[in-house]
């Protein structure tokens, strides 16, 4: 079980140990609930972003409609809160409905893979951001829906943020869990082989478009769980939540961190939250910002942070043992 | 009786406005292969541009029309910039291209609002145009039935430059298939700045002949930009019969949608694009699955 993250290396095992020890007990040595905050937002962001990147990553289909998936659970979780429905009816009806509306999604997108797919998938978000900011008797348009309370399961209430903190957590390492075994199962396997050689895994008696489907269905799952933590994060949602800048917002998190990495969208979301918090404290141009990164990302580092970080360890290690064989080449650009 | 000529007038009018945006962007991602996504953010640009050049900017104020051309061109050159020295870039890569785009575009809406303001700029509909025609017992105004006629003019020049033109020959020819033109002698990569720079001058000219009767807005671009899409998913990549078409399908829709259902107006875009892309993937008059 462990041997998934850390491949046998002890190096790793160590490392891990010690984030997940970090992440633990960062309530305790972070002062001021805003940092714990913060956490919480990089924890429901980075399960956002490890969905997307099931299908960027693993499936190579980039995917900018992911933010009307994301919004339309945070939608239903408000909705039938407003209705008066219990907090896990609520979650349940939300799980639902951003599951459903994915697949509806995959139909559709499915047609095309590439480019078609990106602006499919562009489309069908505006047109649930279109619905979200018109469609005011069920989401109030620009005013949104406010939700009150949080819930508190077995009398420990989400209302403090340190409980909210380690549910995030709890909920993070789950999906962090869950993404493992899913690349490492032989269904992840074919995955990869419908992204890298779409006609030789057909050929070779595979459905790909049934594959594709799969992906996409656990990708809407794990997008729906991050939409439900963010509505009881803010407390409200609104149609700005569905644009097509949050869109873009967790796709720079995937491609920076480096798409089709277990790591990277962890890192991704950590780094665009930081930035994005404490840039807007400071300046209102985030969006200018977001845009910039975004052009010199795809143009400076395409293959991600945490790719790159680790073909330069690859090669300062390899010099020091003298072989010139490098084969920095495996971390080949995966869309 | 009226409301239904009126809307219509209104639908066919808004319907040329997307062909004038659409018909570029077609172009574009029959061309280059890519969806351009600062498509919106270019009318909007052109939108500001032209505004300003009316009110009066840095001393020069010039009437609509000119204000039009020279907003458009501006865009042009900055279209032409964009593919110079950006997407140049990143040859052969269109996943990275189209991202680029998207940051551009996000870039641009941003200028957008930290030059202009969130305030809507509303611009003032060119003198001469703001009367009514009468029809019968029916009212028009001039200005939309001005932007039927400077749509048909602009889709018949379009269709003049690309069946008559020795340009436009080569332009077919790349859309149709670039490796075998560029043996045959086509610099394709230079008829891409071509392509970029026009489909950038067209959004902008549609953005300022649109701005009397949509106003410019903060947030302009991205009301516009899936409307280009579903018209380019309707009609077909690369087919200027389908931007065509397209547009104008896609105007009716959304306008009547607007009146008689305005709470789902954008939601009822959506019925059109799923009968296509479940009977006819690669769009009405497409030639292949983008």
């Amino acid at each position: 079980m462990i041997d998934i993250f850390t491949g046998g290396s002890k190096l790793r095992f160590i490392a891990l140990a010690i984030l997940l020890v970090a992440l633990i007990t960062l309530p305790f040595w972070v002062t001021g609930i805003y940092y714990i905050n913060v956490g919480s937002q990089i924890l429901f962001y980075a399960v956002f972003a490890l969905g997307l990147n099931i299908l960027v990553g693993y499936a190579g289909l980039v995917s900018l409609g992911h933010a009307g998936l994301f919004g339309i659970s945070a939608y239903a979780t408000g909705y039938m809160l407003q209705l008066g429905a219990g907090h896990g009816t609520a979650i349940a009806v939300a799980l639902i409905i951003g599951v459903a509306s994915m697949a509806v999604f995959a139909v559709l997108s499915l047609r095309s893979s590439g480019i078609g797919f990106i602006m499919i998938t562009l489309a069908l978000g505006q047109i649930l951001w279109g619905l979200a900011y018109r469609w005011i008797s069920v989401t109030g348009g620009d005013n949104g829906i406010s939700v009150r309370g949080r819930p508190a399961p077995f009398g420990f209430s989400l209302s403090e943020p340190i409980n909210f903190y380690y549910v995030s957590l709890i909920v993070f390492l789950v999906a962090v869990i869950m993404v493992a075994i899913f690349v490492r199962s032989p269904f992840g396997a074919a995955l990869m082989g419908t992204r890298d050689q779409p006609r030789r895994m057909n050929a070779l008696g595979y459905h790909v478009w049934m594959i594709r489907f799969y992906a996409c269905l656990f990708s809407g799952l794990l997008t729906a769980v991050s939409g439900i933590l963010f509505v009881y994060y803010t407390n409200f949602i609104s149609p700005q939540t569905l644009a097509l800048t949050s869109s873009a917002e967790v796709l720079l998190m995937v491609i920076s961190g480096g798409p089709g990495t277990l790591l990277g969208p962890i890192v991704g979301a950590t780094l665009v939250v930081i930035i994005k918090t404490v840039v807007s404290g400071f300046i209102e141009r985030w969006n200018f910002l977001l845009g910039a990164i975004f052009v010199a990302i795809v143009i400076l580092v395409p293959e991600g942070i945490v790719p790159g970080a680790i073909r330069l360890w690859g090669l300062i290690t390899r010099k020091r043992a003298a072989t010139p064989t490098a084969s920095a080449a495996t971390t080949e650009r995966t869309p | 009786m009226n409301f239904w000529i009126v809307l219509t007038v209104n639908s066919v009018t808004f319907g040329g406005l997307l062909f004038l945006l659409a018909s570029g962007f077609s172009l574009i991602f029959g061309l280059m292969r890519i969806p351009n996504l600062t498509h919106g953010s270019l009318f909007m640009l052109g939108a500001y541009v032209g505004g300003s050049i009316v009110i009066g900017l840095f001393g020069v104020k010039l009437n609509f029309w000119l204000a039009a051309v020279l907003a458009s061109l501006t865009v042009a050159a900055l279209g032409a910039v964009i593919e110079r020295f950006l997407l140049r870039q990143l040859p052969g890569d269109q996943l990275a291209q189209v991202l680029v785009t998207l940051g551009i575009s996000f870039m641009a809406a941003d200028f957008c609002l930290m030059i202009w303001g969130g305030d809507p700029m509303s611009v003032a509909t060119p003198e001469g145009l703001g009367g009514f025609a009468r029809v019968g017992a029916a009212v028009f105004p001039m200005y939309r039935l001005a932007i039927i006629a400077i749509a048909v003019v602009v889709a018949v020049a379009l269709w003049m430059l690309l069946d008559r033109t020795r340009l436009g020959a080569m332009i077919r020819a790349g859309v149709d298939d670039p490796d075998m033109a560029r043996v045959v002698g086509i610099r394709v990569s230079q008829l891409f700045t071509i392509v970029f720079a026009l489909g950038a001058g067209l959004a902008a000219f549609a953005g300022i002949i649109g701005g009397p009767i949509l106003s410019v807005y903060p947030g302009l671009d991205q009301d516009m930009l899936p409307l280009a899409l579903l018209v380019v998913i309707i009609g077909g990549a690369g087919s200027l019969l389908g931007s065509f078409v397209g547009s104008i399908l896609v105007g009716f829709i959304y306008n009547f949608g607007q009146a008689l259902l305005p709470e789902l107006a954008y939601f009822v875009l959506f019925l059109p694009m799923l009968l296509v892309l479940l009977l006819r993937p690669q769009g009405l008059f497409g030639r292949h699955v983008p």
